[in-house]
């Protein structure tokens, strides 16, 4: 196993970067979806002016409080790593996303800073509607304050709105509304914070449901279940059309990516799902005779379908997609990369010009590079089998999302059914399966990450720029020593934030 | 008048809010645990890592903007000479 790693820097400076991000997404759906359940909460006490609901409101709102302290500022580390390990790419991109993302750290600052404080102190000390509106804002800001780094995800996977500058090596905004409007970036913030949505049902569902199973606040933990699974479910089937919406999308902008995550190596008419399999992990685009499963059962032409709204349209598969294929019209990655060569070619000629003061030669290599600059990136490929991303992992994390998001939705029925009929308590088997629920949403998060980040290799912006350009000249070492020191970190404040949350859990609500 | 009993709600204003804040903060059980969590993170981050592990590479190696443009361009158009795998 550790002979077949590729142990350089690039790859150091991936898995630090995929720690951090996955670290940081344990604490994120929790933050976002449980905001807009204590806003509900809240909303039915001061409607309803029950002591009760009131109760459960600060209960919730504690634990929230310890999940987000745990949690904030975990993704700052990431700009961190953006400015030490991919100093390339920060520079390139800086001017679209430097200004929006820093609006958007200050804004979140105040939102928090002021709502946060009136949320947690106010009861009883401001007006009962202005501390309402307080735990609102908090939800709102909170989603809001995930807009642009989603939107900034979004634009490396479909890089639209923007212009490659030779003179300062940067892309430069176009347009605004491209980039901020783009289809893909409002699938991806929708998706994250409905999926987040879930999550943070789950995990009030979780709770209650060790207390059920404890006969413990019984009426408390029935009424938190009910909105949780009301909300859990309008989620989680928002989060399903709004997936297959992004399959239909990646179909349109990153076709590797999806014939990745679904083990689809020969392009076909009437292309089928996969709903179970194994992936043959010795197969490889060069590979004529190989088996692309070991085992496979799939729907027909459901993948034509969800890529191209036809069950009988043609899916390229990575073969079409690596060697071309002329009857689809799909160029091949060998004429992608021999175009992208030229692009390097007239962009250091076109730089060479300028610096000896040659304009007319200079226009010519930016002319040159201006026709090429497209497949920029795929001049730094080595080989077109480069451009295929690890295919078994994107294949099982797409899986496991999708079935793990079908059970989590069932779940949500579930526990609806059985407390409309009255009998939810006495469904231990059920209340078992809540427990354990959150951690399902978890993985299901966790995997969705996977598809969008692995299934992009080796992209860090599409096309443009891969992840071996991007990143800064360091030494393996100095990667090393940060990404463990990191895990060190990232263990002890879990460990920290497992332990209060578990002890206030154990507490209850009502000695609160 | 108006003037000064404007400047004079304001700072009763003010007054409340700083009032609200101690107390708020004064009256936090589990709260100060997790204050403290904070800003123990946030000096091992800003304080520890950020300053000794983290420099911005560009910021640290190059004075000036053109310094760093021509730098990442080097990168882009020379990329087998001038970069390193380990």
């Amino acid at each position: 196993m550790l002979e077949s790693m590729d142990l350089s820097m690039v790859n150091w400076a991936r898995a630090q970067f995929a720690l951090t991000a996955m670290y940081h997404w344990l604490f994120v759906p929790l933050t976002l979806g449980l905001t807009w359940i204590i806003a509900f909460f809240h909303t039915i006490y001061v409607k309803t002016g029950s002591e009760e609901w009131k109760r459960l409101t600060k209960f919730w709102m504690k634990l929230f409080a310890i999940n987000f302290a745990v949690g904030v500022a975990s993704g700052i580390i990431l700009e961190f790593e953006f400015g030490t390990n991919w100093s390339n790419y920060s520079w390139m991109v800086g001017d679209i996303f430097g200004a929006p993302l820093a609006v958007e750290g200050i804004i979140a600052f105040f939102m928090e800073a002021t709502f946060f404080a009136v949320m947690f102190f106010g009861w009883n000390r401001v007006s009962k509607g202005f501390h309402l509106l307080s735990t609102w804002m908090v939800a709102i800001g909170s989603n809001l304050s995930a807009v642009w780094i989603l939107v900034a995800n979004a634009w490396m996977q479909y890089p639209v709105g923007q212009a490659f500058n030779p003179d300062t090596a940067r892309f430069e905004m176009q347009s605004f509304a491209d980039v901020a409007l783009s289809p893909f970036a409002i699938n991806k913030f929708t998706h994250a914070t409905s999926s987040s949505m879930m999550t943070a049902s789950l995990f009030v569902i979780a709770v209650s449901s060790w207390y059920l199973l404890r006969w413990r606040h019984q009426r408390m933990a029935k009424r938190s279940i009910v909105v949780a699974a009301v909300l859990g479910l309008i989620a989680s089937v928002f989060t399903m059309f709004n997936g297959d919406e992004t399959t239909y999308e990646i179909a349109q902008v990153q076709p590797m990516k999806l014939a990745a995550i679904e083990g689809l190596y020969e392009g076909e008419t009437n292309a089928g799902l996969v709903m179970f399999g194994v992936v043959n992990r010795e197969k490889t685009v060069k590979d004529e005779d190989m088996k692309s499963f070991h085992f496979a059962a799939e729907f027909p032409g459901l993948l034509s379908f969800l890529a191209t709204r036809s069950f009988g349209a043609f899916v390229p598969g990575m073969k079409d997609l690596v060697n071309g294929n002329a009857d689809q019209k799909i160029m091949g990655v060998a004429e992608k990369m021999q175009r992208g060569k030229e692009a390097i070619a007239s962009l250091d000629a076109y730089r060479a010009a300028k610096k000896s003061g040659d304009a007319s030669a200079a226009e010519v290599h930016l002319a040159a590079f201006n026709e090429n600059k497209a497949f920029l990136g795929y001049g730094y490929l080595k080989s077109p089998e480069e451009a295929v991303p690890p295919v078994a992992l994107s294949f099982y994390a797409f899986h496991i999302m999708v079935s793990l998001g079908g059970v989590i939705l069932l779940l949500f029925v579930g526990f609806l059914y059985f407390l409309w009929k009255g009998v939810l308590e006495q469904k231990k088997w059920l209340l078992s399966l809540g427990c354990i629920g959150y951690f399902l949403g978890m993985i299901a998060g966790q995997a969705g990450w996977i598809v969008a980040e692995v299934g992009r290799q080796p992209w860090a912006i599409e096309g443009l720029l891969p992840v071996s350009v991007a990143r800064t000249n360091l030494s393996v070492g100095a990667v090393q020593t940060t990404f463990f020191i990191f895990l060190a970190l990232f263990v002890i404040m879990l460990i920290a934030e497992v332990s209060i949350m578990l002890k206030q859990i154990s507490i209850g609500p009502e000695e609160n | 008048m108006n003037c000064m009993k404007a400047l004079a709600q304001a700072g009763r204003l003010v007054g409340r809010i700083c009032r609200f804040y101690r107390d708020g903060f004064a009256g936090m059980t589990l709260g100060r645990t997790l204050w403290t969590i904070i800003l123990i993170k946030l000096f091992v981050m800003f304080a520890i890592l950020k300053v000794f592990f983290f420099p911005n590479y560009l910021h640290t190696h190059f004075e000036t903007d053109q310094a760093r443009a021509d730098h990442v361009a080097e990168q882009l158009t020379r990329p087998a000479n001038s970069r390193t795998n380990n």
